[in-house]
């Protein structure tokens, strides 16, 4: 049998360390580049067919600045949670890591994603529930931030 | 020619702040989850210091639909609520600037989960 603890001869050591080294070179920095470049254009992607909506709302629809926004989100909201429901989504997440999930878009996939899922678990317990798992912990530590900022603005407005 | 300058501005700020997410997850291991309640309370903080709000007037949605966006909203709508009404402002302001976003992805993730099937994990 092939003994393991038996040292290469030189030669085969060469070939291992030029292997070593090949690989080192190639591998993880390639993968963050990648990574990097395909969360940059989805993510950019996404906040630009928002920006589309906001300039859709104020310009033809006569939409205050305000209200155009609340339609880019609700839109934005709506489109994700088709999209995870046909199952798209979820290519475009394994894809674009957190160009999907940064965005409006991650927040509205991480409550349709479950709810789908446990489902079976029931109305109330599965789908209502399970709805939050996610945004739950956003939705907490989100307000909270918010009303500590609050409670310091309302002492020491600045 | 300012709507195409202004779809620029909001493609690559709002790509740059997906960035910063995708070099957090990659190099620090960081769940999903743990970067989005990063990027809240990252968008409440630097909203209240009065960073975000220049970088929302420049990027609009570039700025406003990455979840610091959503932190950024919920600052805003806080210290509206407290001019108007208080310091109990600081209860109910929050959830007002934010309540469209949150009730469209209550409510549309209710009705997608009840008309669609999961589908096997590949």
């Amino acid at each position: 049998m092939f003994d393991k603890k038996a040292k290469p001869s030189p030669q085969r050591q060469r070939q291992l360390d030029k292997y070593q080294a090949l690989v080192t070179r190639l591998s993880p920095k390639s993968a963050l580049g990648q990574g990097l470049f395909r969360s940059f254009w989805v993510g950019g992607a996404i906040c630009c067919l928002g920006q589309a909506i906001i300039e859709i709302g104020q310009g033809p629809l006569h939409m205050a600045s305000n209200a155009a926004s609340t339609l880019c989100s609700t839109v934005l909201v709506f489109l994700t949670a088709l999209l995870t429901g046909l199952g798209v989504f979820d290519r475009i997440g394994q894809y674009a890591g957190a160009g999907a999930f940064v965005p409006i878009s991650g927040f509205a996939n991480a409550m349709v994603s479950p709810a789908m899922e446990f489902r079976r678990e029931g109305l109330v317990l599965g789908l209502g529930g399970k709805l939050f798992s996610i945004a739950g912990p956003v939705l907490t530590w989100g307000v909270s931030a918010s009303v500590v900022v609050g409670i310091l603005y309302a002492l020491f407005p600045w | 020619m300012s709507i195409f300058l202004n779809l620029l501005k909001a493609f690559a700020v709002g790509g740059a702040l997906c960035v910063i997410g995708e070099f957090l997850e990659l190099k620090t291991r960081l769940t999903p989850a743990r970067i989005l309640v990063g990027y809240i309370i990252a968008g409440v903080i630097l909203s209240a210091a009065g960073l975000y709000g220049p970088l929302a007037d420049f990027a609009g949605a570039g700025a406003t639909v990455p979840l610091t966006g959503f932190g950024h909203a919920l600052t805003t709508g806080v210290k509206h609520a407290v001019q108007e009404i208080g310091l109990i402002g600081a209860f109910t302001g929050g959830l007002t600037g934010t309540a469209a976003g949150i009730a469209a992805a209550v409510f549309f993730g209710a009705v997608m989960a009840l008309i669609f099937k999961p589908r096997p994990k590949e």
